[in-house]
């Protein structure tokens, strides 16, 4: 979400050359298949790729196959389900607002905080509520970048396939139906916000 | 401190170039027909908007200049703004709303009560009226003690009472303002009740003889005994 926001507040309140490229680069994720997304962080995070050097140098350790890897990859792979809905929301805000900030002597940066997040917080609970069901889904991605390791990069989806692939259709089913609420409560609770957005 | 403004912009269906000054204490109306550039022209005043020419002079300030390069950013120029419609922030309540860029949040109190909100303080915009609204809006700008106060067309959108109620309590709250007033409307008893100066605007340009026009048009009593009680202002013509 960090992240996700000043991308959103860019995307929303900005133009720039070739901002329909980088945008359209930023919702890749949604579009390829996760296998792909995967392939290119494995190339990116090992130890020869661009972050996992990056990575190497500052702690001197790997990223693949381990917990901050994977919360990485989640992270690159959910950006475009967050900065959608942000980017909606901050859109949303009547304009005259941020000037009314801008005439009272408020800097972008402080006009961001004290007008914009207080006017957009049920795009961003919708927005953290989307990112946090579809990291809780992923399930490709992941298991390409972090594998299965009980206790470090082993997550409820990978958990659930194992167990049916092991025939243990007992456990697999115990771990697939507590999704099921859970999953159908927060996507109300997106439904439910997004109601706010609207009105 | 006076402003003196002289500057140019290409609109869509016509070219605004203006030039006018407004001394402090002084209230300058700029009158005129709806899309003569009248909000164009008070924009580029807060520096929402930039003139394409001309410049921009507070005092010994320079906030614009085309020929220097100079245009001071809106946060710089420490006014007051007065948005034709409701712009107060929908998260907090008027009081919260008034303090929000105040000098003093202990005078925002007098301030509210002075425009009859005080009572209301705890409520947010959505629940209150637009002339209360408005009332608000006036106390957020004259809090942060501006430099000077820039109001747009700030009761056009209120029924006729609370439109008077309003602009009456504003010329009493103007006796107590040492600052430039630049108040744009299209409303002719608005503006003389309330001028010290008048700049007609028209298609971008300063037309006297549009305002004598209306003025003759004009047959409301008040505006006949404005005329008579300050013989100044039909000078200004």
């Amino acid at each position: 979400m960090l992240t996700a926001s000043p991308v959103a507040y860019l995307l929303a309140y900005y133009r720039f050359t070739g901002k329909s490229f980088v945008e359209a680069l930023l919702y890749l994720p949604m579009a390829l298949p996760p296998t792909v997304i995967g392939f290119y962080l494995i190339i990116l995070m090992g130890p020869k790729g661009f972050i996992g050097k990056a990575w190497g140098l500052f702690t001197g350790d790997y990223l693949l196959f381990t917990f901050i890897g994977i919360t990485i990859a989640s992270i690159i792979y959910s950006l475009p389900f967050a900065v959608q809905p942000m980017k909606a929301a901050f859109a949303k805000i009547d304009r005259r607002l941020l000037e009314a900030a801008y005439v009272l002597g408020l800097s972008k940066r402080v006009t961001f905080f004290r007008v914009i997040i207080p006017n957009s917080l049920n795009g961003i609970a919708a927005a953290a509520i989307l990112v946090f069901l579809h990291s809780l889904g992923a399930f490709g991605v992941l298991l390409m970048v972090g594998g299965s390791i009980p206790g470090k990069t082993k997550v409820a989806s990978i958990a659930i396939y194992e167990a049916v692939e092991m025939m243990n259709y007992q456990a697999a089913g115990m771990m697939a139906v507590s999704f099921i609420p859970f999953s159908y409560a927060f996507l109300l609770l997106i439904n439910k916000f997004n109601k706010g957005i609207e009105t | 401190m006076t402003i003196e403004v002289s500057f140019k912009k290409s609109l869509k269906y016509f070219d605004l170039d203006i030039s006018f000054s407004c001394a402090k204490n002084s209230l300058l109306v700029i009158i005129g027909p709806s899309g003569g550039g009248k909000t164009t022209i008070i924009r580029m005043l807060a520096g929402l908007e930039k003139p394409d020419a001309g410049q921009i002079i507070f005092g010994d300030e320079v906030w614009f200049d085309s020929i220097q390069n100079v245009n001071l950013a809106p946060q710089k120029r420490h006014l007051g703004y007065v948005f034709q419609d409701y712009t107060l922030f929908p998260h907090l309540n008027l009081f919260e709303n008034a303090a929000f860029a105040a000098v003093d949040k202990k005078e925002v109190d007098n301030l509210l009560e002075f425009f009859k909100i005080g009572h209301l303080k705890k409520r947010k915009p959505h629940m209150v009226s637009g002339g209360e609204r408005q009332r608000c809006a006036i106390c957020q700008a004259l809090a942060r003690h501006p430099r000077i106060l820039l109001l747009d067309e700030p009761f056009s959108a209120l029924d006729a009472i609370t439109r008077r109620d309003l602009r009456e309590e504003l010329k009493n709250f103007k006796s107590s303002m040492s600052f430039p007033v630049i108040y744009v409307t299209h409303d002719i008893t608005e503006a003389l009740y309330l001028a010290d100066e008048i700049s007609p605007v028209v298609d971008g340009k300063i037309d006297h003889q549009w305002l004598q026009k209306m003025i003759s048009r004009e047959p409301s009593a008040e505006l006949t005994m404005r005329a008579a009680r300050e013989p100044r202002l039909a000078l200004a013509y």
